[in-house]
């Protein structure tokens, strides 16, 4: 941006904004969790449960496993829209060669994942290559890959397999009753890849580089092409892996799966504190944004007398005080 | 000469591409029909659906030339559709009102829009994306999340009625489009909101209230939606909170830049957005004559979207004329142009 850079000395509203100005967006969602986690277990006491946390985590676990990848998107200012459109047609697709193909639902996984890792990379070429807008460009991915979705099946296709089966009993029990199932386990191991993965590889100071200054990044001699394209490239994978849980887990594919997921995802990236002008923001922070998501859906659940509509309303007000945060804390650090 | 700096030809040679495949593939595709003195055929049909489109996508024109977009159109469209179906229902309103306030509310939605990205400063993307997200919800808690279906003779002329045999939707639609294009291209603010879209910066230096137009630019997108909201309401008879104007954003979106408005903002064809419109909506209408399911329209827009950005992309331009003149190859590799480009930005030469 062209702002005009003056020097002045450091008060101390400065001072705490500018310490703080990587982790603020982040403590800010944690509190925000922890106000409306202990809200809801006020008004209702069967809310403070481990089967109530652990849904959370099963519920929304092909969302979170896609904001993990979502993440990294948006720290490096970018932005990923056909993610929804991903869950469709991994679910429809991997049904379909499931059950109608006869593959054997582990190759059948494979070809689902080479198949998001491929498209995402592909997207990235183009909007690194060719200086596409990523808005403009993922729109159209989400554009066709819905399409194909349709193409491949209009009617949902049941999958029934003695590996898939398998597959979805395994579970590691936490208490007599209550055990964490393969959904949640597969969202908590992608979890910690992508901590990994952002904390203590290069591949993720290299993003972290490319958000915060693009131009920076290439005069340090980062490779900024090729980072950009893996970033697209996770996103694929992460979406992919988000689509075959949520086939597994519902045990059919359906082409209209995930529609309009793309921005409950950017959403809990947002709420969890990621930085939308990029270079500031962390996988625990969407961890617990998709945590505050799953809150807001139970608890009007458990409330009974809201209607579905709430939830939207809900979170539309929560990403606008996220944003405006958001806002106010950049002028702040860049005064 | 004229023609090649022409940015509607692009838009101009699909739409022609489409009738002219019509016209060998489809039979009575051009055939209109006169009855009880209305025309009937494919044509009025494309112009009788394209009407909304063309609605939204102009006032997108101005939103995406001042550098940003707006998401929320959609949702504006079932908000002001909610808003008319509640009226209607719960009240005696002379018929003027049901267009009136349902207007003025959403151009109020607009207004918000306006003051978070013009004001705020934040990104138009994702300022919009709250009111998309949630304007749906705030139109499912006005319906009550059912479908109000009402009947009332004064409301539906705009979405059912006829004038002169054409449907009087497609009228509507023209006119605003028209009256748009001349206040803005008659007075200086077509030319404000360019300069806005070249550099925000520079233009709030020469003294133009970049803040202002910004706002209006989002109140007109609004109103032009809440229009077409009520267009579509009264067509169906009734208000469908959950199913009107989705992805009308992006139908409205697709027909700007097949207009030949470049979406990093800057200079606007609303011309060749009411061409754009036509393009998808005959697109739509062909694919859908033709007995193809109807879903493979998505990977149309989709190779569409692509090809445009292609068309528009500058590097796709260097990268070309690099091919055919093999002496500026040995300029300046990728890598090398890249870096080039960096050094300048930093230094801001």
């Amino acid at each position: 941006m062209s702002e005009i850079n003056t020097f002045r000395p450091a008060g101390l509203g400065y001072r705490i904004f500018n310490i703080n100005k990587t982790y603020l967006p982040m403590i800010t969602t944690i509190i925000v969790f922890l106000i409306m986690y202990s809200f809801a277990c006020l008004s209702h006491p069967m809310f403070f449960s481990l089967r109530v946390f652990v849904n959370f985590l099963i519920s929304n676990s092909f969302m979170g496993i896609i904001a993990m990848g979502m993440t990294f998107v948006i720290i490096s200012g970018g932005i990923d829209l056909s993610v929804g459109s991903m869950v469709g047609f991994i679910s429809i697709f991997s049904a379909y060669l499931i059950t109608n193909l006869e593959i054997h639902p582990l190759s059948a996984i494979l070809i689902c994942l080479l198949f998001g890792a491929a498209f995402g990379y592909f997207q990235g070429f183009l909007i690194d290559r060719f200086g596409f807008a990523p808005f403009i460009c993922t729109l159209a991915g989400l554009f066709f890959l819905r399409g194909s979705a349709y193409v491949v099946s209009l009617e949902s296709i049941a999958i029934n397999h003695p590996t898939v089966d398998a597959i979805t009993a395994f579970a590691i029990p936490l208490s007599q009753k209550i055990s964490l199932p393969f959904t949640a386990l597969v969202y908590l191991i992608v979890f910690l890849i992508m901590l990994i993965l952002a904390g203590f590889s290069t591949f993720g100071r290299n993003v972290y580089a490319i958000g915060d200054n693009e131009n920076s990044a290439i005069l340090m001699g980062i490779p900024v092409s090729s980072t950009k394209r893996k970033i697209y490239m996770l996103s694929g994978i992460c979406s992919s892996l988000g689509g075959i849980v949520y086939a597994l887990y519902t045990f059919s594919g359906y082409a209209l799966a995930g529609s309009g997921l793309e921005l409950d995802v950017i959403a809990a990236v947002v709420i969890g504190g990621t930085m939308l002008t990029g270079g500031i923001g962390f996988p625990v922070g969407t961890f617990v944004g998709v945590l505050i998501m799953g809150v807001i859906q139970t608890f009007i659940t458990f409330q009974g007398n809201l209607s579905s509509w709430w939830t939207k309303i809900m979170i539309g007000s929560l990403l606008f005080v996220f944003i405006l945060l958001q806002n106010i804390f950049s002028k702040t650090a860049h005064k | 000469m004229n023609i090649k700096q022409s940015k509607e030809i692009w838009a101009f040679l699909a739409l022609s591409l489409i009738l002219l495949f019509n016209l060998i593939f489809t039979q009575g595709f051009f055939s209109i029909e006169i009855r009880d003195g209305r025309f009937y055929g494919s044509l009025i049909d494309i112009l009788n659906r394209a009407a909304p489109i063309i609605l939204t996508a102009t006032g997108m024109t101005l939103v995406i030339a001042t550098g940003g977009i707006d998401l929320s159109v959609g949702s504006l469209m079932a908000i002001s559709g909610a808003i008319a179906a509640v009226m209607i229902s719960n009240g005696d309103f002379p018929t003027i009102f049901l267009f009136v306030v349902p207007i003025i509310l959403t151009a109020l939605l607009g207004v918000w829009n306006g003051l978070l990205i013009g004001f705020r400063g934040i990104q138009p993307f994702i300022a919009t994306l709250i009111l998309m997200v949630s304007g749906r919800g705030i139109a499912q808690l006005l319906t009550g999340g059912q479908i109000l279906i009402f009947e009332h003779q004064g409301f539906e002329l705009l979405g059912r009625s006829y004038f002169l045999g054409f449907p009087v939707a497609v009228s509507v639609a023209l006119l605003m489009a028209l009256a748009i294009n001349l206040f803005v291209r008659k007075t200086a603010i077509g030319l404000f909101i360019e300069s806005i879209g070249g550099n925000s910066t520079a233009s709030r230096y020469v003294g133009i209230n970049d803040k202002m137009i910004k706002v209006s630019a989002y109140v007109v997108t609004a109103i032009c939606a809440a229009i077409a909201g009520l267009i579509m309401t009264g067509n169906i008879r009734g208000a469908d909170s959950s199913h009107i104007g989705l992805g009308m954003e992006l139908d409205a979106i697709l027909s700007v830049a097949i207009g030949g408005t470049v979406l990093e903002g800057g200079r606007f064809h609303i011309g060749g957005t009411i061409l754009g419109a036509l393009v998808i909506q005959s697109l739509t209408t062909t694919i859908l004559t033709l007995g193809v399911p109807v879903e493979i329209t998505q990977i149309m827009k989709a190779l569409v979207v692509v090809l445009v950005s292609f068309l528009q992309s500058e590097n796709v331009k260097e990268i070309f004329s690099q091919y055919f003149n093999p002496r500026k190859k040995a300029l300046l590799t990728p890598i090398e142009k890249q870096i080039d480009d960096s050094t300048k930005e930093v230094l801001n030469v």
